[in-house]
């Protein structure tokens, strides 16, 4: 036990140390505005108090360790009828929110945000989760979805709902034409590559100026309507306004509420697709090929239109969240498409559990939802968002619900 | 002498200066257990690349008299030989789907055909009935073969927790749930001990006794080797050394010579 005790105090110590080292040119020095001139102050307490919490955090996981070690598997994996169970109940409760007494115009617009990437999550894992390619450009497919939609009703006058096949069908060709220089890869150098064609596509946006509108992007998008009624204050001539046909005072909440349920219902198509496909030859060969891809050419799947049908896939779906982006903001630029977006759609895959759908949520709920309600610690706001993150991957290193059910069973089988 | 099956004709594999399968020529017949034996490094995996289509052999042909017609091996895709030519394979270090299911493995063997049933899966999406009929047969099919390697218990477990054993068993049921009418096994008896041993004979005389399809067999375990092998074709160094019943090979002195070594001509002479 001595021996255990020492190791974890020289673990705290070492902690503490690299902790002051990194916090000493960060914390450690300010710049201080004097009489004459700006000078550089020390700061040095904040230094010592970054290494107390390093160090005394390792000792105490370092413990709690010792101490829960040989005590079996902490949790077992939950039961599927519970995990069914929440998942309808995350359904019912998504459903009633923006009806809820607490639940104002800016939850209804955050719980928005949140959803956006949920879906773009559960289109991610069809890719990642389920194929096995690793694709760090998946931002690529929301960029074409959105821009599609911006270009076509601008240009053609077509309307929100004849655009989003389109924009999907649109985002689907690019999957595929993106597809065939990543299908010879594999593993690491697939993410690479993706993640270059991502970029590529980015930078077309940004200096195609006569179609895109370089940098400075599409404004004035066309907002959706509901079935042909516009949500807008003074609708359009010759039709009707929402809150006027059904006789209700114009309220700015109907269109967020309204774009709420549009995202609610493309999230769940989503969802569903995933949970279907599961159960059919493709979506079968999908998760054969992430497992192994000479066995499954041994038994007569071809590989390419297994990769090829997965990345069109989740890039129709990317299309479909990046027109109802595009439709949301009213302005879209390249800006929004950035290599920061592809990284964290992964991260909710990767902190979800690789192929959980209910996974994806919550980790979406953590790395978006949190950061939002995080703002009221202002300055701190990141410092928590990274603690959370760091007690995560401590807790649960590989991802939030990582264990996979079966599509069919035996024992349910007819 | 019925017709053969499978026809190798004058087979050359090259990887650069080494001739991995140097004009190599024999043939397998319907019904039978044929053995390809040989020491370490005599080219018989290589041998199983070129007729499964992972290898494109430089020289040669190898045709399948496949009941609906003659199929040229060295011209098709490798996923095409399994799809078309109904040759199936199992590899030499397991490769299963280790994180699906004992079941899903056996139904993503089945893959061609509910690809077909579903109309690629499109009509599968929308729920029609045809699937779940095609999927129903593809479970019993599945649950045929189960009962065959004693793995029904074992359905619903992922396939890579299996016991070895298991894993060996499984991935010749998975190869036959592709409906084969040449069945490829990579030393199917590695890593067995001699009671599971056993049941593999049992198990590959049963295949042959009752689908009536062609086994072809690299292996090591002359236990397994000459219970149950038909015709026995033995490599050494590419080149084929000897063919025939076992009992003949067992007495060739060729055989013996590549097996057990003998005192080196040279230094004899």
């Amino acid at each position: 036990m001595g021996g255990k005790a020492r190791a974890l105090a020289v673990d705290a110590a070492l902690g503490g140390l690299v902790a002051a080292a990194m916090a000493l040119p960060m914390l450690g020095v300010r710049l201080e505005d004097g009489a004459t001139g700006l000078s550089l102050g020390g700061r040095f307490d904040w230094v010592l108090w970054a290494a107390g919490i390093v160090a005394g955090g390792r000792l105490l996981i370092g413990a709690l360790r010792l101490t829960l070690a040989g005590r079996g598997p902490s949790l077992p994996a939950p039961p599927r009828a519970l995990i069914t169970y929440v998942g309808w109940a995350m359904v019912a409760f998504a459903l009633i929110l923006p009806f809820l007494p607490f639940a104002g115009r800016n939850m209804v617009d955050k719980a928005t945000l949140v959803l956006i990437y949920v879906m773009l999550g559960w289109g991610l894992n069809i890719v990642v989760g389920l194929a096995g390619l690793l694709d760090l450009g998946f931002v690529a497919f929301y960029a074409v979805g959105a821009y599609s939609y911006a270009l076509l009703s601008q240009t053609f006058g077509l309307s929100f709902w004849l655009c989003l096949p389109l924009a999907g069908m649109l985002a689907a060709g690019f999957g595929l034409v993106l597809g065939f220089p990543v299908l010879r890869l594999r593993g690491d150098y697939i993410a690479i590559v993706t993640m270059g064609l991502g970029e590529i596509i980015r930078v077309v946006l940004q200096n195609w100026q006569d179609v895109t509108g370089g940098p400075n992007g599409i404004s004035g998008i066309e907002r959706p309507s509901f079935f042909g009624l516009s949500f807008k204050m003074v609708p359009p001539e010759g039709s009707r306004g929402f809150a006027e046909f059904f006789g209700l005072d114009y309220s700015a909440d109907h269109r967020v509420i309204f774009l709420y349920f549009l995202i609610l219902a493309l999230a769940l198509l989503t969802n569903l697709f995933t949970l279907r496909i599961r159960r059919l030859p493709v979506g079968r060969a999908w998760e054969a090929l992430r497992e192994d891809e000479i066995a499954c050419r041994s038994l007569g799947i071809n590989p390419t239109t297994v990769k090829l049908s997965a990345f069109a896939t989740g890039a129709m779906f990317a299309g479909f969240a990046g027109s109802f982006f595009a439709t949301r903001q009213g302005f879209i630029s390249p800006e929004s498409f950035t290599f920061h977006e592809s990284a964290v759609i992964l991260a909710i895959v990767v902190l979800g559990g690789m192929g959980s759908q209910i996974g994806i949520v919550l980790a979406a709920l953590l790395l978006v939802g949190l950061p939002e309600w995080f703002r009221e610690l202002q300055q701190f706001r990141m410092l928590a968002f990274g603690g959370a993150m760091v007690l995560i991957m401590l807790w649960k290193p590989s991802g939030l619900l990582s264990t996979r059910e079966p599509a069919i069973r035996l024992k349910d089988a007819p | 002498m019925s017709e053969a099956l499978l026809d190798v004709e004058h087979v050359t594999m090259r990887f650069g200066g080494l001739f991995a399968v140097n004009d190599l020529s024999f043939s397998a017949r319907p019904q039978e257990i044929t053995a390809v034996i040989g020491p370490n490094g005599a080219g018989k995996t290589t041998l199983f690349n070129c007729i499964t289509g992972f290898y494109k052999p430089q020289v040669g042909r190898i045709t399948l008299n496949h009941p609906s017609g003659p199929l040229l091996l060295e011209r098709l895709d490798d996923y095409t030989i399994t799809r078309k030519a109904g040759v199936a394979r199992t590899f030499q270090n397991i490769r299963l789907f280790a994180r699906m299911s004992v079941l899903e493995n056996l139904i993503v063997a089945q893959h061609t055909r509910l690809m077909a049933a579903s109309a690629f899966s499109l009509a599968g999406l929308l729920g029609l009935s045809r699937y779940a009929q095609a999927e129903a047969q593809a479970v019993e099919r599945a649950r045929h073969w189960l009962d065959k390697v004693g793995l029904t218990a074992f359905a619903d477990e992922e396939a890579g927790s299996l016991p070895y054993g298991h894993q060996r068993r499984l991935e010749i049921a998975r190869a036959m749930c592709t409906g084969p009418v040449l069945l490829c096994l990579d030393e199917p008896a590695a890593g067995l001990n001699p009671r599971e041993s056993a049941e593999l004979n049992r198990l590959l005389l049963d295949i042959r006794a009752e689908n009536g399809i062609g086994l072809l067999l690299i292996e090591h375990d002359m236990s397994v080797v000459m219970e149950i092998s038909d015709h026995i074709v033995v490599l050494d160094y590419g080149r084929k050394i000897a063919e025939g019943a076992p009992t003949a090979i067992k007495a060739d002195p060729a055989v013996i010579r590549a097996y057990l070594g003998e005192p080196d001509e040279e230094e004899a002479g």
